[in-house]
Parts: structure tokens; C-alpha cells; sequence
């Protein structure tokens, strides 16, 4: 945790109140999200219990499974779910601008600017917590799969139409949501906690009733007082008052609500089986009805809150403006969305069970990418994540207090112009120390050059390999330091106008790169060399042949005869 | 719960070797150090020169000779008339082998591929002859030796693939690194040290945990996870620590593949000019050169990562070595020879640490010592080594913090002694945080653990302890 952030929570406790980590906000939302609120069955992994599911806060969609065991009832549950959320993905695969992308000739093996379609717009899931998150993954896996008896009348459990589509929606949604800064599957308390410092544990945090007490506590009581009721509020039939916000429900919920009303649909259903006349069926049928609107009220009972509390999230969210990098992460999404679009469309087939070794290295590669550009862009956008950074010694903002012209030395003297700054902030600086400020949206670096601001050496200030006499001592008593400008500013010799900073400027500096260099190219699948075993041998392709098994199942130990 | 005691041997060490894996036998007859290294190196080099794999692997303690192995091990492929290519992790690391390179064999055509950044290189390569250097790969070709890092060898394509490689430090490099550049050898002979820092990634990548090309994962893991047949070797003598510290780091990093130093107690001292002066700094100096060890022990207390007293702590103990005339005996010269600021090391976990060390320093009028993290100080060597402990005033104990090869680094760094800078309590914050990482399915448990190794080196410092009151 930094010093900023710790700094924050002990305002929280001390004020009551959760206190601001952002003054802008560092996610897109969406104008219409999906919200999907998602429960699952205490000890049955994967088997849906319910869901709401909606972009309408006043309408969810209300879907459960009144037996969680009976496959076909969750089988029923996912090709609702299907219809809920495929219509709202559709929706936005049509609208499309033209755009361009790069891309390598397979002929000439040149990079060549290609026109393709990207989305306007891209579908957002919001879910109430990391868990839910992980659900979302679970999900997408468990259907990605599937087969529908349109795709294949042998198989014996057919999927509901357009379930195995959806789970590789979710599946990419899921993995989406692992590159920092994407906006395409948010947690509510993810988003809550990165804006908000609360005076209580991150574990807490995860709460999302307990997480929005502290930070829009209702009536007089302070944010601590609302947490505490938040997770431990119970009525009289010990049933808490803000339920957890899923997938896993509470204990006390499952035992004395869930578990007899399900009792009573299965004796219910029993019972319907057994019915023995058209009147005696109709009886027994309205029965099960009953049971099964029993239930679905019990479920609604405990997700409603959690869906208002989204959407309430989202509320507080929506008052912070929208950061200015946003727009260019959210276009990244775009195009993630786009893509995934087209291999749905190109009838590719679902993402494989596992990735192998080279899809796994540029998918960590990019993730790595992606959170330092973020990193990066949330410093420059927001003036307080700046701060955090300046107080531990990772930027510094000053002012130009002097700017003396230079030249590198060489056949073409480039400027290299000398800058003095003065500066409050204690900056990490060593000798040569490579910093950045922001012009035009583009980097510009300079180079530490000494403390002080006494004449400048000239011929230090020449060669540029000056061993700076002040460098290291990081006491500086009046705070200004020199550095030198070194790039963008141009071919002549005379820096372009704007690119040099003039006195009285008052620049931020970060000692962190703000783009990053894109690893390097790695080879085809195909060619996976022998120290990671070779290429992948892909199931169900020429290679693995026809007859080929889809995974050989785990071989049997002498522990599995314990 | 303390150390298991099998784990941390008797400080007293010429008896007390490291038995586990060898034959008593063997041990117990005069060993001689030399030889043993000189065995290991030939079937080295016998595996690396033969036919028979693809690859081999060296793992190698602290000091043990690994880069004289890979100087040996380059010049022989050379000689063999094989076009060797040797992959290193930084920019220091590759300049560092150039120039060792160059000294053993002036002659030798050696290339030094480089970025396009500014000062890609160190320019004492400018006055080797026989150096080559450049940023393209296609301007070195036909050079019996070509070096350059990891993360450049990545973006070389189009060219052919040379017959040899040597990957140094193979245990720091990551699963995915080797991944871009595997296609450019043939076979390869992997160097490294399993007990320092794992490579690591910023990002989570818990999603690929227990597969074989784990890209999270270091190279050499993917590499025996795909090749488990290739032979696996052992230097077996470390030549940088002393007497006194071999056998602590030997058994609490390495219990399953034990070392020892190559020098014996006594063939190394470190003496000061001026008597001690009584305060915290000179009596734990005194303990270190006696000992080889030192623990300077703060008053419990939870601060933030920069401790300011602990951070003075270490700055002073670093001004009073040099203040005293700190004088190092040794095999290496006939005479003793004055500890100077260049060999001294102050090593810390965090960077915001080591910042605040070089400003304490600088405050202090020293200049020259080096300040950095494990992370940054891996593969280095010093007379002298001030450590801030990892876990000083930490309310918690993460998985970062508790990190063996982090512990380990920092440990072994040092050819005579060892200072360690620490708040109290550190034992009982242990004691509050076993390690709960979760077990992942499929990935190999590594020995020993943080935990473990912390305690285990906490309990040898303890027997070293000197209380202070700044």
C-alpha cells in the first residue's frame, strides 16, 4: 500500500467518512451497462442458483433454478440467461465506423495498414464483486463447450440454442477483464475501492453493502457505524439485512429459507409425478407452482439488494468526471469486442480449455503492457495519483526557473537545452535519472543533470556524459535541480516552437516511462521450440487426427485407491 | 514454532559440513575444494562439448564460479569451432562477461550486440581490441562469440540459428524470455542460481499456475518440465563466502543440495584501524568481523517502509567501517587490503528503500558504496554488506517480503561479513504469518520456504545480536 493510500484510510477512520483516491474517474461506465447480479449453490460448484440480469434499474430480469442439481433446470436457466444477454451483445455488433489496423502480408511479409470494422460501441457487464467475476469465468467455461443439437443431433445432452455462444462471450469477458484498465467486465467493489479509500480492512472492502456505507453512509451515522450494520444486521429470523452480494449466499439464508423451500419443490414435483388424474395433476401442479414462486421470491428477496446497491455504485461513480486517457483504453476494449466478433463470425471455434505456451506469453505480455500504460495515464489524468507518486519520490511538479540553450556535441549539434527547476517535491534522482513530462499527449524526456542552480558547467553541459558534481547528495536545500531536454524538439537546430518550456511553467514530472515499448515478436504456435515443448498438438485438427482423444483423462494413482 | 534445527547448522562449520545428498564418507576425508570444483567443471564441460543433449543445466550457489564457468565453457565451444551465441539478463551482466571474456583471451573475435538507447554499453569495451559492437546482429555474423541480454537477443530475426548457446543466470530469466529467443540455437547449456529472486510479473498470472510454459515461470522450470532427461549439474564450492556464512546460507536456502566455501576459517580477516568507540554501529562491526555476522537490533517498532532510524542505522554503520580503516585479509592478495567505499554494498527489498539509504549516505559525506535492491544486487560481490532487513517494521509478512530467494541474495553477497539492520520482533511477525499462499496444482513445491529460510537465518543472526538505542 503506498504512503498516499495509507495516508487516506487513516482520514477515513478519523473522519468516518470513505475519502477520495481519484478526482476523476479511471474507468469508462457505460450509458447502459448489464448488470448482472449472479448467485450460486452453497457446496455444488457451478451450479447456478439465480441470477438478475438487466440494463434497467427498475426492471431486472429475475432467473432461477429451483433445483440447482437438476441439470435440466440449469440447462433452462443458461438458455434464459442466453436470451437476456446475447440480444444486448447484439446489439452493439452492428454498429460499426471504419477503421484501420495493421497487419503483416502473408505474401510480401510487410506490415500493411488494412481497413476493417470496428464497434461504435461495446457492450459492458458489471458484476458486484471480484467473485462474481470469477462466476462470469466459470460460467463461460462450463458452456463454451457445449453443443447444441443443431451443431451436433448425436450428442446426448443437447445445450439450449445459443448457450454455448454465450459462454464464449463470458469467456472472453472473463478474460478481458484480466488486462488492467479494461472496462468490459467491472467488479462494483473493484471499481468502488479504486476511487475510494475506506477506514476499514481490504478484506472488508470485498463487502459491497459494508464498502458503500463508508462511502455514502445513510443518515447520520458514520461510515463505520453503517459497515458494521452492513455485514452484521440481521432481522428477526436472523436473515441479514444486506445480503452478501454473491455468487456464494449466507449460511443462515441457505439453511432456513432456501433449503426448505426446496424441499417443497421436490416433494411437489414428486407429487406431480405421481398424480393420478387430470384434476388430482392440476392440483398438484399449482402446488409446484407455488413452490417454484416461493422460491424465485426468496432469491429476488436476497439479490434485489444487491442489484440496487450496483446500481447505487454506479451512481456514485457516474459524479466523477471521466479521466482523459479513459476514452483511449476504452477504444482498446472496442477493438477487443470487435474481434472477438469476428472470430464468432468467422465460425472459429471456442477458446481452447487451456492456452499454449506462446498465447500465454503475449496475453502476459500485454497485461504487463496494459498495466503500465495505466499506471502511467491514471498519473497524468488525476492530479491526486500524481501526488501519490510525488510523495513517494516517483514525480516531482516545478517550476521552469530557467531555461539555457545547448547543443549536443557531433557533425549535428541537436538542442539539448538545459532546464532548471524548482521543486517542493524530494525526487528520486540519481545521475542520469531519465524523466518525462507530457506535451501535447505525447512523452517528452529530459535527463537529471545536478541539484542546484548554480552556472552551468559548460563543459558538462556539452559532452553530456558530465559526471554531475551534485547528483547523489539528494539534499538539496532550496530544491531546484537541472535537467536537460532531450528529445522531441524537432530536426533543425533550432528547438520547434512549444517544444522547450519556458520560465514560469509549472510542469508535472514523472521518473516513470508513460508509454511502454511493446515486447518482442514471438513465434508462431507452430514453431514453439523444444525448450517449451514444441507445438501445441490442437484437439481435433489433422494433426491430432480424427479419432484423436479431446484430452486424455488424468491417469489413475495409487492415491485415487485410498 | 522456531527453525527446525536440522536446518541451521552449528556456526562453527569446519566439522559441521552440510551432509544431506552425500556420502559421510566422502565428506569426512579431507575435502579439497579446488578439486571437487574442477571434477564438477569437467562433466560440465564434458555434457556441454558432447553430442548426446540438447541442453544441460548448472545450477550454482553464491559465488561458486559461474561466470569463470561460463568464460571456460565459451572459449572451449569457440575453440571447438562452434558459433556460440550467450544470452545474459542485463546490459551490466553481458558487459561484465565481454570484458572477462577479453582478459582471458585477448584474441578472441567477441561481438557485443547492443540496444539503439544512449550508452548502450560500458565504454571500457571501447579499448578491447577484439570486441565488436553493434545493434544489429546481422553486422557481428561469423564472430566465434556473440553477446548480448535476453530482452535484445528477442527482437533479432532472419538470421541463422547459431549451433551453441549459453543462457546465463537462467533461473532470473522468465519462462516467456526464453520462449523469444530459443529459436535462435540449437542447444544450449543453462547456468544459474536456483536460490536467488524467481523472475516475477507485475501482473497476475495465477491462470497458467501448474502449466509446464508457465510464462510467470523461470526459464530453467519450463525448460526440465519439457526435457526432464537433460543432464542437471552442481558446482559444488562457493569461492565468494567465507567460512563463517557457507554453511548458514548452504543449509538454510539449499538444504537438498549443499555446499561449502572454499576458503577455510582464518584464510580470511577483517580488521579495523580504529578501536571501537563503544556505540551500537562499532560494536556490531567488531561482532561482524569476528563472526562474519552481525545483527543490529532497533527497538520494536511498526513504521513505514523507509524507517528513518533504521535507514541512519545503516548509513552510520556504513560511514564507521570506512571511518575505521576497515582492512580485509584474504587469498586473493599476500597483504591486507583497505575495505574502500567500492566494496561495500547496502542491500534492501524495497526500492524507496534504497533511495532513502543513498540519501542518509549522502548526508553522511559517503559516496561510491552501492545502494540497491536484491533484485538489483543479484550476481554482484562485496567485501562488506549492510542489509536492511526485509521484515524490519513490518506489520505484515508478504509473500514478497517472505520471499526465500530475497532473504538469500541479500545473505550472500559477501566475502567477509555481513551486517544485518533490524527492528526487534521480527521471529514473533513470522510466527503471526505462516505462509498461506495458496497451493496451485501442478507446480512444484519449492524448499525451503520463506518462512522457513527467514527463521533459520534469524536464529543464526540472534547468536550475533547487538542492541541499540539510536
Amino acid at each position: 500500500m503506498s504512503l498516499i493510500s495509507t495516508l487516506a484510510r487513516l482520514e477515513a477512520v478519523a473522519s468516518g467518512r470513505a475519502r477520495p483516491l481519484a478526482t476523476v474517474r479511471h474507468r469508462r461506465i457505460s450509458e447502459r451497462p448489464l448488470v448482472l447480479v449472479p448467485l450460486t449453490t452453497a457446496g455444488e460448484a457451478g451450479a447456478p442458483l439465480g441470477a438478475l440480469v438487466g440494463t434497467d434499474r427498475d426492471a431486472p430480469r429475475l432467473l432461477t433454478v429451483a433445483q440447482p442439481r437438476d441439470r435440466d433446470l440449469r440447462f433452462a436457466f443458461l438458455g434464459e440467461l442466453a436470451e437476456a444477454v446475447l440480444p444486448y451483445i447484439d446489439a452493439y455488433t452492428d454498429v460499426i465506423e471504419p477503421a484501420e489496423r495493421n497487419e503483416t502480408d502473408p505474401e510480401t511479409g510487410k506490415r500493411v495498414k488494412v481497413e476493417v470494422e470496428l464497434c461504435v460501441d461495446a457492450p459492458q457487464l458489471v458484476v458486484p464483486s471480484r467473485p462474481g467475476i470469477d462466476f462470469v469465468r466459470l460460467l463461460g467455461r462450463s458452456m463454451r463447450f457445449r453443443r447444441t443439437a443443431e451443431e451436433d443431433p448425436e450428442t446426448p445432452y443437447p445445450a439450449p440454442p445459443r448457450v454455448p455462444l454465450l459462454g464464449r462471450w463470458l469467456t472472453h469477458y472473463g478474460e478481458r477483464a484480466r488486462v488492467p484498465g479494461s472496462s468490459l467486465l467491472l467488479a462494483t467493489t473493484d471499481l468502488l475501492n479504486r476511487h475510494w479509500a475506506t477506514g476499514q480492512s481490504g478484506l472488508e472492502d470485498q463487502h459491497l453493502g459494508a464498502l458503500l456505507a463508508w462511502i455514502d453512509p445513510p443518515g447520520t451515522l458514520s461510515g463505520a457505524e453503517a459497515a458494521l450494520l452492513a455485514e452484521l444486521e440481521r432481522d428477526r429470523d436472523g436473515q441479514l439485512a444486506c445480503p452478501p452480494a454473491g455468487p456464494a449466499t449466507d449460511p443462515a439464508f441457505d439453511n432456513r429459507l432456501l433449503a426448505p423451500a426446496i424441499e417443497r419443490y421436490d416433494r411437489a414435483r414428486q407429487e406431480l409425478g405421481a398424480a393420478e388424474d387430470g384434476a388430482d395433476a392440476e392440483e398438484r401442479l399449482a402446488r409446484l407452482t407455488a413452490a417454484e414462486r416461493h422460491i424465485r421470491a426468496l432469491l429476488l428477496g436476497v439479490m434485489r439488494p444487491t442489484w440496487d446497491a450496483v446500481w447505487h455504485g454506479l451512481d456514485l461513480l457516474r459524479q466523477l468526471p471521466e479521466g482523459a486517457r479513459v476514452e483511449e483504453r476504452w477504444t482498446r476494449d472496442r477493438w477487443s469486442f470487435t474481434g472477438h466478433r469476428d472470430r464468432v463470425r468467422a465460425g472459429e471455434p471456442p477458446q481452447p480449455r487451456r492456452d499454449d505456451a506462446v498465447t500465454a506469453a503475449q496475453k502476459l505480455a500485454s497485461r504487463e503492457t496494459a498495466l503500465a500504460q495505466l499506471a502511467a495515464a491514471e498519473a497524468l489524468d488525476d492530479p491526486l495519483v500524481l501526488a501519490g507518486h510525488r510523495l513517494s519520490g516517483e514525480a516531482f511538479v516545478g517550476e521552469v526557473t530557467e531555461v539555457v540553450m545547448a547543443y549536443s556535441e557531433g557533425k549535428r549539434p541537436s538542442p539539448r537545452p538545459l532546464i532548471t527547476v524548482r521543486t517542493d517535491d524530494r525526487p528520486h534522482l540519481g545521475e542520469r535519472t531519465k524523466v518525462f513530462r507530457s506535451l501535447d499527449g505525447k512523452p517528452q524526456s529530459a535527463e537529471f543533470v545536478r541539484y542546484g542552480d548554480g552556472p552551468a558547467d559548460e563543459d558538462e553541459a556539452g559532452t553530456g556524459t558530465g559526471t554531475g558534481t551534485g547528483t547523489g547528495t539528494g539534499t538539496d536545500e532550496d530544491g531546484t535541480l537541472v535537467l536537460r531536454l532531450t528529445d522531441r524538439m524537432g530536426r533543425s537546430k533550432e528547438p520547434a516552437p512549444g517544444s522547450v518550456p519556458e520560465k514560469g511553467d509549472r510542469i508535472s514530472w514523472t521518473l516513470f516511462e508513460h508509454d511502454q515499448r511493446g515486447g518482442p515478436k514471438l513465434p508462431d504456435p507452430e514453431e514453439t521450440p523444444w525448450t517449451h515443448g514444441g507445438p501445441p498438438v490442437r484437439e481435433g485438427t489433422a494433426e491430432a487426427g480424427p479419432d484423436a482423444p479431446r484430452q486424455a483423462p488424468d491417469p489413475v494413482t495409487e492415491e485415487d485407491f485410498l | 514454532m522456531t527453525a527446525p534445527p536440522a536446518s541451521r547448522p552449528a556456526p562453527d562449520s569446519s566439522s559441521a559440513v552440510p551432509a544431506a545428498g552425500l556420502p559421510s564418507s566422502a565428506v569426512r576425508s579431507a575435502f579439497d575444494p579446488g578439486a571437487a570444483a574442477a571434477r564438477a567443471t569437467d562433466a560440465i564441460l564434458r555434457d556441454t562439448l558432447g553430442a548426446a543433449h540438447r541442453g544441460v543445466v548448472v545450477d550454482s550457489p553464491p559465488g561458486a564460479g559461474k561466470s569463470t564457468l561460463v568464460v571456460r565453457a565459451a572459449r572451449e565451444l569457440a575453440a571447438a569451432g562452434r558459433p556460440l551465441m550467450v544470452i545474459a539478463q542485463t546490459n551490466a551482466q553481458v558487459d561484465d562477461l565481454v570484458v572477462r571474456l577479453a582478459e582471458k583471451d585477448p584474441g578472441l573475435p567477441v561481438g557485443r550486440l547492443h540496444s539503439n538507447d544512449p550508452d548502450p554499453y560500458d565504454k571500457a569495451l571501447d579499448e578491447l581490441p577484439n570486441v565488436r559492437k553493434s545493434a544489429k546482429a546481422a553486422e557481428l555474423a561469423g564472430l566465434d562469440i556473440v553477446i548480448s541480454t535476453a530482452a535484445k537477443w528477442a527482437h533479432v530475426q532472419g538470421v541463422e540459428p547459431w549451433r551453441h548457446a549459453i543462457v546465463d543466470e537462467a533461473y532470473q530469466m522468465r519462462s516467456d524470455a526464453l520462449l523469444a529467443v530459443a529459436g535462435l540455437f540449437e542447444r544450449a547449456l543453462f547456468v544459474g542460481d536456483p536460490g536467488q529472486l524467481d523472475p516475477f510479473s507485475v501482473v497476475g498470472a495465477d491462470q497458467w499456475a501448474g502449466l509446464s510454459y508457465d510464462p510467470s515461470a523461470s526459464a530453467v522450470t519450463t525448460l526440465l518440465a519439457h526435457n526432464p532427461e537433460l543432464p542437471q549439474h552442481r558446482l559444488p564450492v562457493s569461492w565468494r563466502l567465507p567460512a563463517s556464512a557457507a554453511p548458514l546460507v548452504s543449509g538454510a536456502f539449499y538444504p537438498y543440495t549443499p555446499f561449502r566455501s572454499g576458503t577455510g576459517h582464518g584464510d580470511r580477516r577483517l580488521t579495523f584501524g580504529v578501536a571501537s568507540d563503544g556505540s551500537g554501529p562499532d560494536r556490531v562491526l567488531d561482532e561482524a568481523a569476528e563472526s562474519g555476522w552481525g545483527l543490529l537490533e532497533l527497538p520494536a517498532r511498526r513504521t513505514p517502509r523507509t524507517d528513518p532510524e533504521a535507514v541512519r542505522a545503516v548509513a552510520l554503520v556504513v560511514r564507521r567501517l570506512l571511518d575505521r580503516g576497515g582492512v580485509a585479509t584474504s587469498e586473493r592478495s599476500p597483504g591486507p587490503v583497505p575495505v574502500t567505499a567500492d566494496r561495500i554494498a547496502v542491500g534492501t527489498a524495497h526500492r524507496d528503500q534504497a533511495a532513502a539509504v543513498r540519501a542518509a549516505l549522502a548526508e553522511l559525506g559517503v559516496t561510491g558504496v552501492a545502494v540497491d535492491t536484491a533484485n538489483r544486487l543479484q550476481g554482484r560481490e562485496f567485501d562488506v554488506t549492510v542489509v536492511l532487513h526485509p521484515l524490519s517494521g513490518r506489520p505484515d509478512a508478504t509473500a514478497f517480503h517472505l520471499e526465500t530467494g530475497r532473504l538469500c541474495v541479500l545473505a550472500s553477497r559477501h566475502r567477509h561479513a555481513c551486517v544485518v539492520v533490524c527492528r526487534a520482533g521480527v521471529a514473533e511477525l513470522l510466527d503471526e504469518h505462516p505462509s498461506t499462499e495458496p497451493v496451485q496444482l501442478g507446480v512444484t513445491v519449492k524448499f525451503p520456504d520463506g518462512w522457513e529460510a527467514n527463521h533459520a537465518v534469524l536464529s543464526h543472526l540472534s547468536e550475533h545480536k547487538v542492541s541499540w538505542r539510536p
